[in-house]
């Protein structure tokens, strides 16, 4: 009942004046709805470009990296064992670079429930020989199927069909620098040899393209077996298990648990992509400095219409303090009076926020580097209208506060004796 | 039946303004229920100040105010707010109404402030008031689309609505022609005689002060009389 009366002074006091109030609401309207836009497309694009990597990484990796051995032979000599040993030239050792008792590793990594799933690699370092020229490349022994599933591998695979690898032997899918190169394309039989000098022709089945050129300069993709064969190896001989996580927050964790359970290197995306983590926090936090300083701007416009209105209706709180309303009754009628600004111009921010962000989901943005890609990337992700309207509700309300303070503090006599 | 309403004790006060002046020195009376007291003296002499006093709206003093046998402190304000919602009836020489808000409207205000009736009671309240000062008809008009002197006869009808302990009034005819404040007048003796009110008047007009039960004298800022 008591808070009713002082709404409702509020809402009298914001409806006499309602063309300064509308102004005052358009700031926060404004200010809303770019916030909204900037975050929605800021953050699809933050998607995008990670997609970009972070899409086809896997969240932890694990493989046997070449180094030297850290138990020289010198430390395990009694004598020497508490010494310091300097050691000069070391090499790395002929280790295999192959993934020791890989079918135990997978079977286990299948009952891990922390483990979305994973796919088995083997990747071989080859030439492909064109006439006279060679050039250097990697084939990955791959899974299509597992890869299209975990790595969406199907969607950068821009002509052909990846599952073909499966089915027809001595195939390949050429990166599309590296068609370009050898002017391959589907159906080309492309010629390439190993370090150790084993020949092979291979059938160009696709064309994949994933946005980063490096990449497609020197990638192809051809079954596990193939590479096999190409390397003259027995069909457990994989060099790489590549793991997707259920939580990609867990990664860190989970690699070095790997690395200790299976004895080999294990790598998370983290540690590997790290600067993809900035460029998305810088990103970020732009558009939320770009939101606020609208804010600010809309804020002190809230800020000017109230002191304005106090100062026109000074005999109006005279007379409500002489019968009897508090100075926190009248501090709180300006507040409500805020509030209702940023209420109001921030749920109409919201709505056009949303709007321009269809609108620019519409605009289309064709890019040769991103085949996926038909429009400009935005994300409707309802908190940043939930952020967004309390955003305009603190700065109304603290916009308000100031001038509702003043209001509160006049002093009814001093008004009633200046008539 | 001679219930004491409001009590001054020791009322000093001083402005600072530039230099040190005394505009009230020890202020003592005391006004019973159902005076009609009117409050006069020379222009200047600290009627409206200690009128403030009186209110609770100035704090400002030293002394002691009591209303209704209890003793104002001199640093609440919420509480003294409350005060003055409850017991407190004011007129003044302009009448301040929210022009936002209706006749009825204006005159419900404090009453809704102190809730303790529904809005519904309050409304018939505030349409009984009007009625008691001969404005009803003018209930559902905006604030600034009537008289000076119906506007003065609205906030008398909204001093009235909580049914305060006493009115006071800071030369409540002071801007009315003739006919209008012996209207205003009239309402006044009405209330004292039918309703038992309270009132303190603070006046110029000789002829208004003497058709009142009780004249307060003051000059220089002490009672005289
Ligand atoms: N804020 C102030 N600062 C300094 N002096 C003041 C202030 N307000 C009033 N005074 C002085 O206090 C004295 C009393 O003023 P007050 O308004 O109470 O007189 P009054 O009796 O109501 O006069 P009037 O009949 O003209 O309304 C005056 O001399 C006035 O100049
Ligand atoms: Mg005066």
């Amino acid at each position: 009942m008591k808070k009713g009366i002082l709404i409702n002074i509020a809402k009298a006091l914001l409806l006499a004046r309602w063309r300064q109030t509308l102004v005052a609401a358009t700031g926060v309207t404004f200010s809303i709805a770019m916030f909204i836009t900037l975050l929605s497309f800021m953050s699809g694009l933050n998607d995008l470009l990670d997609g970009l990597i972070l899409n086809r990484t896997p969240h932890v990796k694990l493989y046997n990296d070449i180094k030297p051995n850290v138990n020289q032979p010198v430390n395990n000599i009694a004598a020497f064992k508490d010494k310091h040993n300097f050691i000069s030239s070391v090499k790395s050792d002929a280790a295999r670079i192959a993934l020791y008792n890989s079918g135990a590793i997978m079977k286990n990594l299948a009952i891990d429930n922390r483990v979305l799933g994973f796919t088995p690699r083997l990747t071989a370092q080859i030439f492909f020989n064109n006439g006279s020229t060679e050039i250097t490349g990697a084939l990955n022994g791959i899974d299509p199927i597992k890869e299209a599933k975990l790595f969406h591998f199907n969607e950068y695979v821009t002509s052909g069909d990846a599952i073909n690898l499966n089915n027809e032997s001595n195939t390949i899918i050429l990166g599309k620098g590296l068609a370009e190169k050898l002017t391959a394309s589907i159906g080309t039989i492309v010629q390439i040899s190993t370090s150790t000098g084993e020949r092979f022709q291979l059938k160009v089945i696709g064309i994949f393209q994933s946005g980063l050129k490096d990449f497609d300069d020197v990638q192809s993709y051809t079954s596990i077996k193939t590479v096999q064969k190409v390397l003259i190896k027995p069909n457990d001989y994989i060099t790489a298990i590549d793991v997707k996580l259920k939580d990609i927050t867990l990664a860190p964790a989970l690699a070095k648990e790997y690395a200790k359970v299976y004895e080999l290197d294990a790598e998370d995306i983290q540690t590997a992509n790290s600067q993809f983590e900035t460029g998305s926090f810088i990103r970020t936090l732009i558009s939320y400095a770009v939101g606020i300083t609208l804010l600010v701007v809309a804020g002190f416009g809230i800020y000017n219409i109230l002191n304005m209105m106090i100062f026109e209706k000074m005999d109006s709180i005279a007379i409500l303090k002489a019968t009897g309303f508090s100075g926190t009754d009248v501090k709180s009628i300006f507040i409500y009076i805020a509030v209702s600004i940023g209420i109001f111009g921030g749920l109409v921010g919201l709505l056009f926020g949303l709007i321009i962000s269809s609108i620019i989901d519409q605009i289309p943005f064709v890019t040769a580097a991103l085949p996926t890609i038909k429009t400009y990337p935005i994300n409707y992700n309802p908190n940043f209208y939930i952020i967004g309207i309390i955003f305009s509700l603190i700065t109304t309300y603290f916009a308000g506060w100031f001038p509702a303070r003043k209001a509160s503090k006049i002093d009814p006599v001093i008004i009633i004796r200046g008539k | 039946m001679n219930q004491t309403i409001l009590e001054a004790k020791h009322i000093n006060k001083y402005f600072e303004d530039p230099v040190r002046i005394k505009v009230l020195s020890d202020i003592n009376f005391s006004i019973n229920k159902g005076d009609f007291v009117s409050l006069t003296g020379k222009s200047g002499c600290g009627k409206s100040t200690l009128l403030y006093v009186l209110s609770t709206m100035d704090t400002a003093y030293e002394g002691e105010v009591f209303i209704d046998q209890a003793l104002m402190p001199k640093s609440n304000e919420s509480f003294l707010a409350k005060i003055r919602n409850e017991k407190i009836g004011f007129v003044f020489q302009f009448h301040y109404l929210l022009n936002e808000f209706n006749v009825l409207e204006n005159v419900m205000l404090p009453g809704q402030k102190l809730a303790k009736y529904s809005k519904e009671e309050i409304e018939h309240r505030a349409y009984e008031k009007l009625k008691i000062l001969d404005i009803e008809k003018l209930a559902f008009k905006k604030a600034n689309q009537i008289s000076g002197g119906e506007k003065q006869r609205v906030a008398i009808a909204r001093a009235l609505i909580n049914d305060p302990h006493i009115i006071m009034g800071d030369e409540p005819t002071g801007n009315l022609d003739k006919k209008n404040s012996d209207k205003v007048f009239d309402i006044f003796t009405k209330l004292v005689s039918e309703l038992n009110q309270t009132l303190l008047i603070v006046t110029h007009d000789e002829s208004f002060a003497e058709r009142t039960n009780r004249i307060i004298k003051m000059e220089d800022g002490k009672i005289i009389s």
